[in-house]
């Protein structure tokens, strides 16, 4: 079961790649490499059940928090062209 | 005894097989939808239903220990940030002017394949300001 549900989120990444590399703008890579880190994450998890290693569920753990502040950095980055300090005057 | 670990693995088996499905369609949404706005639709389905029922298929399969809590805890992360990552995106490109394809649905979706459908929806952003124009001249 679990073979099957690795073999699953392998092709779902393979699709969520392929949109990564033709959509039209930038958020649809940035939508489509937010799904690529949550299958990652599932795929870390269900393959630490798979080798009966379950500690592999914390580097699964830590994916999905460098996932999330990953995602709103880069969007971050193109709101308002800068990491961290104040936007740019003018904009906004 | 015996009992018990078959009811185990039929629930945790039905509960990851509906997370494949779930990842399924999502990444099918991913691919096939012609819009950002409704790809997040589809990357909703792969972070929250998706992973929270394969997660919880995992949690059934393990049982009551310190894994299911970890798990417990990534669940819970996803539950709560997919939701607002998916929401910053659209809010960022709301921002940045990406026009949704809205009640040009059809004209965008009947062409053949990405590349054109972006080539029509400059064409279709263009014919909407004009019409826009048109009608401000008019009234």
């Amino acid at each position: 079961m679990m073979l099957v549900a690795i073999v699953a989120c392998g092709v779902c990444l393979v699709i969520a790649l392929v949109r990564t590399m033709l959509g039209p703008t930038a958020f649809d890579r940035v939508l489509a490499v937010n799904a690529i880190g949550t299958l990652i994450i599932l795929g870390i998890a269900l393959h630490g059940f798979i080798m009966e290693r379950p500690e592999f569920v914390d580097i699964a753990l830590l994916y999905a928090i460098l996932n999330f502040i990953g995602t709103l950095a880069v969007l971050k980055l193109f709101s308002t062209g800068s990491l961290g300090d104040a936007p740019p005057s003018g904009k906004k | 005894m015996m009992d018990g670990q078959l009811l185990v693995t039929m629930f945790s088996g039905f509960f990851i097989v509906c997370g494949v499905v779930a990842l399924l369609i999502g990444s099918l949404g991913l691919l096939r939808l012609p819009d950002v706005y409704c790809r997040i639709h589809a990357v909703g389905m792969i972070d929250t239903a998706g992973a929270s029922f394969i997660i919880l298929g995992m949690i059934i399969h393990e049982g009551f220990t310190l894994v299911s809590v970890k798990l417990v805890l990534i669940g819970v992360f996803l539950f709560f940030t997919s939701p607002i990552a998916t929401h910053a995106v659209a809010q960022v490109a709301h921002k940045s002017g990406v026009v949704p394809v809205g009640r040009n649905l059809a004209r965008v979706a009947g062409t053949k394949n990405v590349r054109a459908s972006s080539e029509t929806k400059k064409r279709v952003t263009k014919s909407v300001r004009k019409a826009k124009a048109k009608s401000r001249g008019t009234s």
